[in-house]
């Protein structure tokens, strides 16, 4: 029996920007620029304005720890990793993005909410995949 | 029957038709959805009711950035849109909303993002939620309850308690599945699921049904029925995003905060009116979050509310009486048994009957926190 793989994410034409990026090792968003802000998952305009003045742009691949769960029944592919956290990160930029936490046990005391952490990435099925990992604090962080 | 006139005041199609192997399919709703505002130069923000087929209507209108009070994924084939002009036109004539945009959108040839569960691959929730290890809704539904603990302060006891207080009706409950009555000890000893939520914490998977039969009230009370008729005071429905990852904010539901904002004030009421309340429990914080975004305590108060037994028998705020998801039953969709035991403790039929209710208010939702409905159910028609 085949081992069960890391479910991999499928571009549409308005992500395969994001996708390419990740593929690069970089993460990048769109910006509106009437509105001077990021906005997460892409689209071709802005969901607050509506305006198609929009830009694809690398952001800093920071964050912050907003919350989590532990999850003791892997999906199929993480059997290994179980368990294992599942978290959103609030971007330095804004917008909040699901992404595991690795290179951290996963248990509570080391997963302290509002912790800082950077952006890696993982390959599933040939997509890069953002993680993140726990970061030095930045200069003038909370 | 006659209804007040409907009129079309938008109509547009996306910029091209054929093999369009640059766009998704969620994104030809939106184009056709743009194109179409700008036929009627009408602004997002003046739509306030959404319908299509194929693609969830949550999962367009959120695309658009378009915060609904009627919402129709009546999804009956080639038809639907007829269907969703007729539903949309008896919405607007009871004033239910005033402004419908009905969209459709199929990558019926290139096959990109295509409708079917609405977590492929290709969908956002498969690109940006699903590669994460995800589990169903174990992993989904509680992901903002760390969140809410540190902002509020409310503990794991109190968390728990929430199972505890249900099992409670559930044991005065025959039909309950689980009937023994827990402590919070029992609940921080059964299995951890996703913590912080342990198997007590989620809700039964079950098999089972309930339907409902609606007409007139002025019928009802003209027909010669067995059951004293329940009347409907007030109703509201509210949608937020298909991905609990891009709530606005993950320790409140927004989609509980317009739902039942509109069916108290249609049914002219204040959670002080209400004798007896369901909130749909998939896990134990649903009820925490649900008190607190419908109104009957205060941000942060929830915990302790139900820690201290107001909502368990005798207690002054009837919850879930049924036992609710966590004891009674639920199938996946558990909204039916809400309404059905609003429904028997008007008639003064439950099973753990709660004295003098004549207003009862059912809280569903759908997804995790991606739509929220509010029935509000009374003996006494308005």
């Amino acid at each position: 029996m085949a081992t069960p793989t890391k479910p991999s994410p499928k571009a549409t034409p308005e992500t395969q920007p994001f996708w390419d990026a990740t593929a690069r090792g970089e993460l990048h968003l769109q910006r509106c620029r009437p509105c001077d802000a990021h906005y997460f998952p892409p689209r071709p305009f802005c969901p607050t304005c509506h305006s198609q003045d929009v830009a694809w742009e690398p952001v800093s691949g920071r964050g912050r720890l907003h919350t989590y769960v532990i999850n003791h029944r892997p999906a199929p592919g993480f059997e290994e990793e179980a368990p294992y956290p599942i978290a959103l990160v609030e971007l330095e930029e804004g917008p909040r993005l699901m992404a595991n936490i690795v290179e951290a046990p996963a248990e509570p005391d080391a997963l302290v909410l509002d912790m800082p952490l950077e952006v890696t990435f993982e390959d599933q099925g040939g997509m890069q995949v953002p993680k993140f990992r726990p970061a030095e604090p930045q200069e003038g962080a909370r | 029957m006659t209804m007040p006139s409907t009129a079309i005041i938008g109509a547009a199609e996306t910029d091209e038709l054929g093999t369009l192997p640059d766009r998704s399919e969620l994104q030809l709703h939106a184009e056709a959805a743009r194109n179409t505002l700008e036929d009627a130069k009408l602004a997002p923000a003046d739509i306030d009711g959404i319908a299509c087929a194929g693609q969830s209507p949550i999962a367009v209108a959120h695309y658009l950035g378009i915060e609904p009070a009627w919402i129709d994924g009546t999804g009956v084939g080639g038809a639907s849109f007829m269907f969703h002009v007729r539903h949309a036109a008896g919405a607007i004539a009871a004033g239910l909303c005033s402004t419908v945009l009905i969209t459709h959108g199929q990558s019926g040839r290139s096959r990109l993002g295509p409708a079917g569960g609405g977590r492929g691959r290709d969908s956002l929730p498969g690109q940006f939620e699903t590669p994460h290890g995800i589990v169903g809704p174990p992993t989904l539904f509680p992901m903002g309850v760390l969140r809410y603990m540190k902002e509020t302060g409310t503990t794991h006891e109190q968390l728990a308690s929430v199972a505890v207080a249900q099992r409670r009706w559930a044991a005065r409950n025959p039909r309950a599945k689980y009937r023994d009555e827990i402590t919070v000890d029992d609940v921080f000893a059964s299995p951890m699921i996703a913590y912080p939520m342990h198997k007590l914490e989620c809700c039964l998977v079950t098999d089972g049904g309930g339907a409902l039969i609606l007409t007139s009230s002025d019928r009802a009370e003209e027909m010669d029925l067995p059951h004293p008729p329940v009347h409907l005071l007030g109703a509201g429905e509210a949608m937020e995003t298909p991905m609990v990852s891009q709530m606005e904010d993950v320790t409140s539901s927004k989609a509980f905060r317009r739902s039942s904002a509109a069916a108290f004030a249609q049914a002219g009421i204040t959670p002080d009116d209400v004798d007896h309340l369901m909130i749909y429990d998939a896990f134990a914080h649903l009820p925490i979050y649900g008190l607190e975004d419908l109104g009957f305590v205060g941000r942060g108060e929830a915990g302790a509310f139900i820690e201290e037994g107001h909502t368990s028998p005798g207690g002054r705020l009837p919850l879930n009486t049924n036992g609710g998801g966590l004891s009674y039953t639920h199938t996946g969709m558990y909204g039916m048994f809400a309404l059905q035991e609003s429904v028997r403790q008007l008639r003064g039929t439950a099973p753990a009957q709660v004295d003098g209710v004549e207003i009862s208010v059912a809280q569903g939702v759908g997804g995790m926190f991606m739509s929220g409905g509010t029935v509000v159910l009374g003996r006494e028609r308005r």
